[in-house]
């Protein structure tokens, strides 16, 4: 039987799972980006789900995904940050800058 | 804690430290006082390691310290946690903090480079310092996070184009590993409801969820570490970024995420460890020595051979895991292979930073780092080359460096144990770098060609300043080979102590 905490967990693994093939997979710089947050959106998701305890709801999951979405916020910036700048420094074809 | 003055009270101010650094190095851009303050900073930092250092040292219980920051105490609050594996690296890093800040402070000599890079680079120390505090899995995530993140731009801080691009495959690859490492810990946290180290290692069970969790842990910190076959991203951040930038990366930032994978491995997840998955590290491990070794053979620019030189080194970490099997949990820390570990993690990030130094200052010397090109530098670039010299012997392992006295004790451990494969594989291993670093010293020794006309002037005051604070880690190297016992009575500080505790009688 799923619980529904259960459920949430399983779609933070099957997020996670999706964007770990999307980074590895898709050449575009700016798709890697989403790709990398959306992982970091299961995990949350995962970290929200096992707030659950019998009878009351455990804060720390709460606050430790609040400090991971500023962590994803920063890292996403500092991503876009350096994509603008080699794209600055090639001209035109910066997003298909491919691994 | 009755004690008021308990020598744990210091352990927040190494965090405090590098941060209230980085703040000042944005009020106080390129200025005499600024430079002043980052001697300052970084003095302090060192002054209170090795005060904790000493005085873990030097106590009469063997148990860690720890602190309650606020007074709140795990579970609810966030500990830093000391023993005497945090306090070697927490040395080694206030150690290489100072002498690459004034080495820095020399080569950042453009206003607009040093507006970013200090801030940038005390960030960096900051994440260090806190990581190797950490007591909590979560505060680790943290402080993971602060490090990748500032490496990432202090690769980019080089400004070209294969250092930007260099910096954003670095940033993927940190992210990916951030996030493997937080979804390990979410499954943890899931399943045990705890975060803090120690009592986590009380209560984890072999099973399904342990199993994922450190495999997750351990592809994420494996990742950063760099091992075969997920190297593929350092050569070109550390060949890419600027000298001081490229020794921090190489010594202190790739032995951060091994630390961590030697706390889960040995002792907070060590029920969750199999025989199997300890020697496949091993192997690993030993497929990185070669082929690091092999490609710093093939390596045409300077800087690459000395990162290649890094994917080779960091496999001899790995040897750690294959030579403590069957050992409990938190035992694998007073082995002898940990010893030889502990010791060589030292031993290669002094010598590796020297290294990085002296390749720096040849290639500001001569505009370039062709290693083809570089015939007969020794006699331009006496003190770089010596530097390199040191440092390399250390790599190889000939007496009476820091890197002697590392592979011996790590070849006792093997052979302690019978198991011959690693004896070869250290010994392979030493001949290998044995090749790489003659190479460039035949070259450099090289009069036979046109002489050379180094670009720029190397002999002002700030080029002897920057050869000199190699030569001073080429130094350390050999300190180090010297002052072996009190370096491993302090590894074995604190990380002993529960086997003491097992090993019935003993009275702590």
């Amino acid at each position: 039987m799923l619980t529904q905490s259960m459920i949430y967990s399983l779609s933070g693994v099957t997020l996670f799972s999706i964007g770990l093939w999307g980074l590895i997979s898709v050449p575009q710089i700016l798709k890697k980006i989403m790709a990398v947050n959306m992982m970091g959106m299961g995990v949350f998701m995962v970290l929200v789900a096992s707030a659950e305890r019998p009878g009351v709801v455990d804060p720390v999951p709460h606050a430790m995904v609040l400090t991971g979405i500023v962590v994803a916020v920063a890292g996403t910036a500092l991503a876009l940050a350096l994509v603008c700048k080699i794209h600055a420094l090639n001209g035109v074809q910066g997003d298909n800058e491919d691994d | 804690m009755t004690d008021v003055v308990s020598p744990s009270t210091l352990m927040p101010a190494l965090v405090g430290i590098p941060l209230i650094a980085a703040v000042v190095s944005i009020l106080l851009p390129r200025t005499r006082l600024g430079d002043i303050s980052h001697i300052f900073f970084a003095s302090l930092q060192l002054t209170i390691a090795v005060c904790l250092g000493l005085s873990l040292l030097t106590k009469d219980s063997s148990a860690v310290y720890r602190y309650a920051l606020g007074g709140w105490q795990a579970p609810l609050g966030i500990d830093l946690a000391l023993d005497g594996f945090s306090a070697i690296m927490l040395l080694l890093t206030a150690i290489l903090c100072l002498v690459l800040t004034i080495y820095s402070m020399f080569f950042f000599r453009v206003p607009g480079d040093t507006k970013r890079f200090w801030p940038l680079w005390w960030l960096l120390f900051t994440g260090l310092n806190a990581l190797f505090l950490a007591a909590d899995a979560f505060n680790i995530f943290v402080a993971l996070e602060l490090i990748s993140l500032s490496a990432v731009s202090l690769v980019a801080v080089e400004g070209t184009r294969a250092a930007l691009i260099a910096a954003l495959r670095y940033l993927f690859v940190s992210l990916l590993g951030s996030v493997c490492y937080l979804l390990g810990v979410a499954l943890i946290y899931r399943s045990y409801g705890l975060l803090d180290l120690s009592s986590l290692s009380q209560v984890i069970l072999p099973g399904a969820v342990s199993w994922c969790a450190l495999a997750l842990i351990s592809l994420g910190l494996l990742l950063k570490t760099a091992l075969l076959p997920l190297h593929f991203w350092l050569p070109s951040t550390h060949g890419s970024a600027s000298p001081p930038v490229s020794a921090v990366l190489s010594a202190l930032v790739v032995k951060a995420s091994f630390y961590l994978l030697a706390r889960y491995w040995l002792d907070v997840l060590y029920p969750a460890t199999t025989g199997m998955a300890l020697q496949l590290l091993g192997v690993l491990g030993a497929c990185a020595i070669m082929w690091g070794s092999y490609q710093a053979l093939q390596a045409r620019r300077l800087k690459y051979l000395v990162a290649y030189s890094t994917v080779a080194q960091l496999g001899y970490l790995f040897l750690l895991f294959p030579l403590v099997t069957n050992a409990g949990p938190g035992m694998g820390f007073s082995s002898a292979a940990f010893q030889a570990v502990g010791y060589f993690i030292v031993a290669h990030g002094l010598a590796k930073a020297a290294m990085f130094l002296a390749v720096g200052n040849i290639k500001q010397g001569m505009g370039h780092d062709n290693i083809d090109q570089l015939k007969g530098i020794a006699a331009s670039h006496p003190l770089s080359v010596f530097t390199f010299a040191i440092a390399g012997a250390s790599l190889i392992g000939l007496p009476p460096s820091g890197g002697f006295i590392a592979k011996w004790l790590l070849l006792n451990a093997a052979i302690e144990q019978t198991q011959w494969l690693w004896v070869f594989v250290i010994v392979v291993g030493g001949l290998g770098a044995a090749l790489y670093v003659f190479r460039v010293l035949s070259i450099a020794f090289d009069n036979s060609g046109a002489p050379i006309k180094p670009e720029a002037a190397h002999n002002d005051v700030p080029a002897r300043v920057m050869a000199g604070c190699g030569v001073a880690l080429a130094v350390l190297v050999m300190l180090w080979g010297f002052s072996a016992q009190w370096g491993l009575d302090l590894l074995l500080e604190g990380t002993g102590s529960r086997v003491q505790q097992l090993a019935a009688g003993v009275t702590i």
